[in-house]
This record gives C-alpha cells, sequence and structure tokens, in this order.
C-alpha cells in the first residue's frame, strides 16, 4: 500500500501544532525531563492541555524570546529536554543570537518549535510573517532545519526529536494541513528524505505544507502524460544531497516549493547542490523578496503561485524546453 | 600564612599569569579580566564545588561568565585548578587554540560559550530551575559586566529569576565603571543601579570587588534571602592591580607594550612579595 494520501483521503482538521502536543503530552509523561517553554504562546501552540495535566513541565518564560531560548539552554546544559515553543516569526529572529550562540555553538540539546510559521499569520503582516526563518537558520552551523508535511510527520518527527541529542529548529503553520501521508506507518529518518512517488520526467521538491500541493500537481501531470517524481524534504539541514542528485541526474529538472522566500529556503539549497553535483535545470517557486499581500494562506499561496495550477505550468514549461 | 591571605596571593599570581598571557598573545581584554580576578578567585578557590577531575560532575556548582570578553582570568584559573595543562595557556588566541578569547565549552570546566552579552543570567536562570526541578542543592554564578547592563535580555533573565524565586542563583557584577567608550554613566547610564535590580526583586548586596577579604565574606553569606535570587554588585577597579593601568578605559583591552609589561610585572611581583 501507497504511503502517500490521495486527494480521496483529504478533509483533516487536525493542525500540526495540535498533533505535536498531543505526542508531546504522551512522552513528557513518561519522561519528566521532557519540558516545554513558552513565551505566552502556550495557546497558539496548543498546549494548553500539557499545562493543565503537566504543571511541573511547563516553563512561562511571558513575552520574552531571547530569555525564552536562554532560559532553554541553560535547562538543556542541565540535562533536562527542552522544546521551545514560540510563533515562528518571532523565535527565528528575535532570539536568533541565543539560537547561534547558546544552542547552536553550545551545542545545547534544545528543541526549537516555531509555530504558526510562513504565512499563517497572513493577514498580520510582515512583522507575523516568518519567511526567512529557513534562511537564517540553515546558516547556522550545529544546528539542524526540520518542517513537517503533515500531523502524521510532524509526530513522527517529535518522537524521533526526544531520542535525538542535537540542536533543531522546526517549523510548523497554524492551521490543519491536508494529510500528505496516510497514516505514520512510514520510515522516517532525520535527514533522509521521503519519495513520495516515483517518476522520470521532473522532480518537485517540497517540504513542509507544499507537500501536499507537490503531489496533487503529479497527479494533474499524470493526466498530461508527465511523469513526476515528488521528493518530500523534511529535513532541511543536513540535506539529503543524495536524492537530490538522484533526481537531478535521473530526471533532468527540478522544481521545488517551499512557503519561504525564494532566497535562502529550499530551493537554494536543492539549487547548490544541484549547480556543484549535477547541473540541470532548476526553478524555485516560493515567496518573492517583498512583505506578503494579506490574505488567507490558500489566497497568498495562489497569489505567488504556490498552487497546482503554477507548479503544473511550470513543469509543462520545462519538459517541453527538453 | 592565613586563608584571606593565600587568596590574595593566588590572584596576584593569576594576575601575573594573565598579564603574561595577553602580552605574549598580543590581544585580550586586560582591564575586564583585572578587574575580575579577584571575585574569580574567591569563586574557584573558596566558595565554589567543583572538581577539575570530573568536570561535568552532575552536583557541581555552575559558573557562567557572560561578560565573556574578560575570558584570560578565567583561563588562568581553570588551569590553575587542573582543568587542562597550564601548558596550554601558551596557546591562548593563537591558531587553533581551544583557549580563544571568550569562554568555550570544548574546554573542560566551562558550562558555556558566551561572548554575547547579555546571555549569561537567562541561562543562569535555566541551569537554577533545573536545581530546583531536580531537587539539586547546588548554586549558579555567573558574572556579567556593568557595560552589558544595557542589554535588554538582562533584564528579561532578572524578571525571570525573581518570578521563579531562585535563591539558587548568585548573579555578580564587575562594577568597574569603564567600558570601552568610557564611563558606563556617560555611554548609557545606570544608576541608580542597586535600586534598579532591588525593583525586580532581588536581594542586592553591595561590595568591594577588589577586596578578598569582604568576597569571601558576602559570597559566603550568599544567596542572602530565601525565595530571591541575590546580585552582588562587585564595585571594582578596572585593570586592578597595575598602577598606571587603573581606570583608564584604553586598557579595556590594550596589550601591554614591552616596557608597560615589564613595569606591570614588577608592581605585581613587588606585591606577591608583601603576601610572602
Amino acid at each position: 500500500m501507497s504511503i502517500v494520501a490521495l486527494k480521496s483521503a483529504k478533509g483533516n482538521k487536525i493542525a500540526n501544532r495540535q498533533a505535536i502536543s498531543e505526542v508531546l503530552l504522551d512522552l513528557a509523561k513518561e519522561n519528566k525531563d521532557i519540558l516545554v517553554l513558552t513565551s505566552d504562546s502556550r495557546g497558539s501552540a496548543s498546549l494548553v492541555n500539557f499545562g493543565k495535566e503537566l504543571p511541573e513541565q511547563i516553563v512561562e518564560v511571558g513575552i520574552a524570546e531571547q530569555n525564552l531560548v536562554g532560559i532553554a539552554s541553560g535547562l538543556a546544559a542541565s540535562g533536562k529536554k527542552p522544546f521551545v515553543a514560540s510563533p515562528a516569526c518571532f523565535l527565528s529572529m528575535r532570539s536568533i543570537e541565543q539560537i547561534k550562540v547558546d544552542v547552536a555553538y553550545s551545542n545545547t540539546n534544545v528543541k526549537l518549535i516555531g509555530i504558526s510559521g510562513g504565512v499563517s499569520y497572513g493577514a498580520l503582516g510582515m512583522s507575523h510573517h516568518s519567511l526567512q526563518d529557513l534562511a537564517v537558520t540553515r546558516a547556522i552551523p550545529g544546528l539542524d532545519v526540520m518542517m513537517p508535511a503533515d500531523r502524521h510527520e510532524a509526530k513522527k518527527m517529535i518522537e524521533a526529536l526526544v531520542e535525538y541529542d542535537r540542536p533543531v529548529y522546526l517549523r510548523i503553520g497554524r492551521n490543519p494541513v491536508e494529510d500528505s501521508y496516510v497514516s505514520e506507518d512510514y520510515d522516517f529518518q532525520i535527514g533522509k528524505a521521503v519519495t513520495m512517488k516515483e517518476g522520470t520526467d521532473i522532480t518537485i521538491i517540497a517540504t513542509g505544507e507544499t507537500v501536499r500541493i507537490a503531489l496533487d500537481s503529479a497527479e494533474a501531470l499524470q493526466i498530461e502524460g508527465i511523469d513526476c517524481r515528488v521528493i518530500n524534504m523534511h529535513t532541511i539541514k543536513p540535506l539529503d544531497k543524495e536524492a537530490i542528485l538522484k533526481a537531478a541526474e535521473e530526471t533532468g529538472r527540478i522544481i521545488t516549493i517551499e512557503e519561504h522566500s525564494i532566497y535562502g529556503g529550499l530551493g537554494s539549497a536543492v539549487a547548490e547542490v544541484v549547480s556543484q553535483g549535477h547541473p540541470v535545470p532548476v526553478k524555485i517557486i516560493g515567496l518573492p523578496d517583498e512583505p506578503a499581500i494579506a490574505g488567507k494562506t490558500a489566497e497568498v499561496f495562489e497569489y505567488y503561485g504556490l498552487s497546482v495550477d503554477n507548479v503544473k505550468k511550470v513543469a509543462i514549461q520545462m519538459v517541453n524546453k527538453g | 600564612m592565613n586563608e584571606i591571605e593565600i587568596l590574595k596571593r593566588k590572584a596576584t599570581e593569576i594576575r601575573m599569569e594573565l598579564l603574561t598571557m595577553i602580552y605574549e598573545a598580543g590581544t585580550g581584554h586586560t582591564g575586564g579580566s583585572l578587574s575580575s580576578t579577584d571575585i574569580l578567585t574567591v569563586l574557584y578557590y573558596h566558595i565554589m564545588n567543583v572538581d577539575p577531575k570530573n568536570p561535568k560532575w552532575e552536583d557541581r556548582d555552575r559558573y557562567v561568565q557572560s561578560k565573556g570578553h574578560s575570558v584570560e582570568a578565567y583561563w588562568a584559573i581553570l588551569a590553575d585548578k587542573g582543568f587542562f595543562p597550564k601548558e596550554e595557556l601558551k596557546t591562548f588566541s593563537q591558531f587553533n587554540t581551544r583557549l580563544i578569547g571568550h569562554p568555550n565549552n570544548k574546554v573542560p570546566g566551562v558550562e558555556m560559550n558566551t561572548g554575547s552579552l547579555g546571555h549569561g543570567l537567562p541561562i543562569g536562570v535555566g541551569m537554577a530551575l533545573a536545581a530546583k526541578m531536580d531537587g539539586k542543592s547546588y548554586r549558579v554564578y555567573t558574572l556579567m559586566g556593568d557595560g552589558e547592563q544595557a542589554e535588554g535580555s538582562v533584564w528579561e533573565g532578572a524578571m525571570a529569576a525573581s518570578h521563579y524565586k531562585l535563591d539558587n542563583l548568585v548573579a555578580i557584577i564587575d562594577r568597574n565603571r569603564l567600558q570601552i567608550t568610557g564611563s558606563t554613566e556617560d555611554v548609557m547610564s545606570l544608576e541608580p543601579f542597586a535600586d534598579k535590580w532591588r525593583a525586580f526583586g532581588w536581594e542586592v548586596v553591595e561590595v568591594d570587588g577588589n577586596d578578598i577579604e569582604q568576597l569571601v565574606e558576602v559570597m559566603e553569606g550568599a544567596p542572602k534571602a530565601a525565595g530571591k535570587p541575590t546580585l552582588i554588585v562587585a564595585n571594582t577597579v578596572k585593570a586592578k592591580g597595575i598602577s598606571f593601568a587603573e581606570n583608564v578605559a584604553k586598557w579595556h583591552h590594550h596589550v601591554p607594550s614591552k616596557e608597560e609589561y615589564q613595569l606591570a610585572m614588577e608592581e605585581l611581583s613587588k606585591q606577591l612579595e608583601v603576601l610572602q
């Protein structure tokens, strides 16, 4: 059976943050060293229930993201397993120096969960968008960067991270996303991309919520007679270079799609590997270098071409060029 | 020789060691290392429970040097305590050394990498919170600079420490009144400094930070109050111990010339003789 959820499986109402909070609660009940830290963000992170059930394992820091990450690093240095949950826009910018020095450089076992990432806070403006976080975090040595495709992967990722003794930045969105997987019954490994669909004509590499778009695009392209590979790059760093180079070699053209600036994110990472390892055309689909337009995630995605129609158009153009 | 005299002698030896390190490396933060030498000496030779043979001993007291640039006294003391061979001090700031110009946790005995100001207190809050959660009795010490007090994250940490009633946390300010540009009060005034910390819920005590006897007395009594973090305002003299460098702003990171080095070492040697 395929691990990939078909269109007919759509209709999920569980947000990734909810899935994460539930698995964290389960794991934390078994291990008192697992802590969650919030910056007046337990509601946004769906951690209210965690706080009620395990009041001794939640640390409220107030609206102070630098302090949030500094305290987390001190806890980690003392043997705790802190999971920090704070809006991605603030966590990845306001506290980036604490992430760089106290977490990555000092190598403290802190897991940073950027919630409401990308354009989740669509109408709240650029202050609340996090479209540079992948660029910033992936440039920091010692810090891994991840984005789950859906609730199933979010859960598997957290389970893996509890056992993973390295600093990580993980970004999720605010609202429920359509499932990309049928269940949690698949092999998830940090740093190893998942080939969601095989294909020989072109490869779409996606991360986070855009994996669903990539899958739907591949289905639409199949009708056009284009055999499209879909790779879910859930770990942006360390990057699965092997999967990228294999795709370049076997399909000859690559499209990347991500809820991030076209600068410095997944597309850049893929282009760095392809241009130096096996040069083939790469088209990067993401958000342009401008304050993003206001709107719901779907509206913003549509406007900037993070859509099945646009991916399909770009793919057909690339394939027709030869 | 009583213990106070032993500590005074140790502090003078550390000053000679760190000055030699800076002179030979041609780089370093002379003024702040010298102002904080007595504080570190009392912490490491009298107050803190640490084990150089087992640097990760789980019940050890923790020290986080928030004013990371004043690393030379710290390196000299860690070497003298036996955390790493003294010989290695010669590599200070040299190619591929681990004894870089800021605390670095690749070196045994160093808890956290610091160097960017305003980070140490939040880290210390995390460590002190962990001790409370685990029912451990170790204490957490962090040394901050006074110029550093302009960093907003210091006050975020100050709020949290008092909110969580961290009476196992002791912060010390090396109040030497000078930062790189000049007087702290001209650059960004701090006074009424102790009152600010009291208003944040801390127990505050002031001390002559270059008086070993006073430091011993105050630090032995810290934490000062149940349910409250303690702040020690250690009033110090920048570049303490070298008469011609004391209270001169440029000695923040001035490297002594050959002549200055010799003069300084003579002065320190005389101080040591008095303590014989």
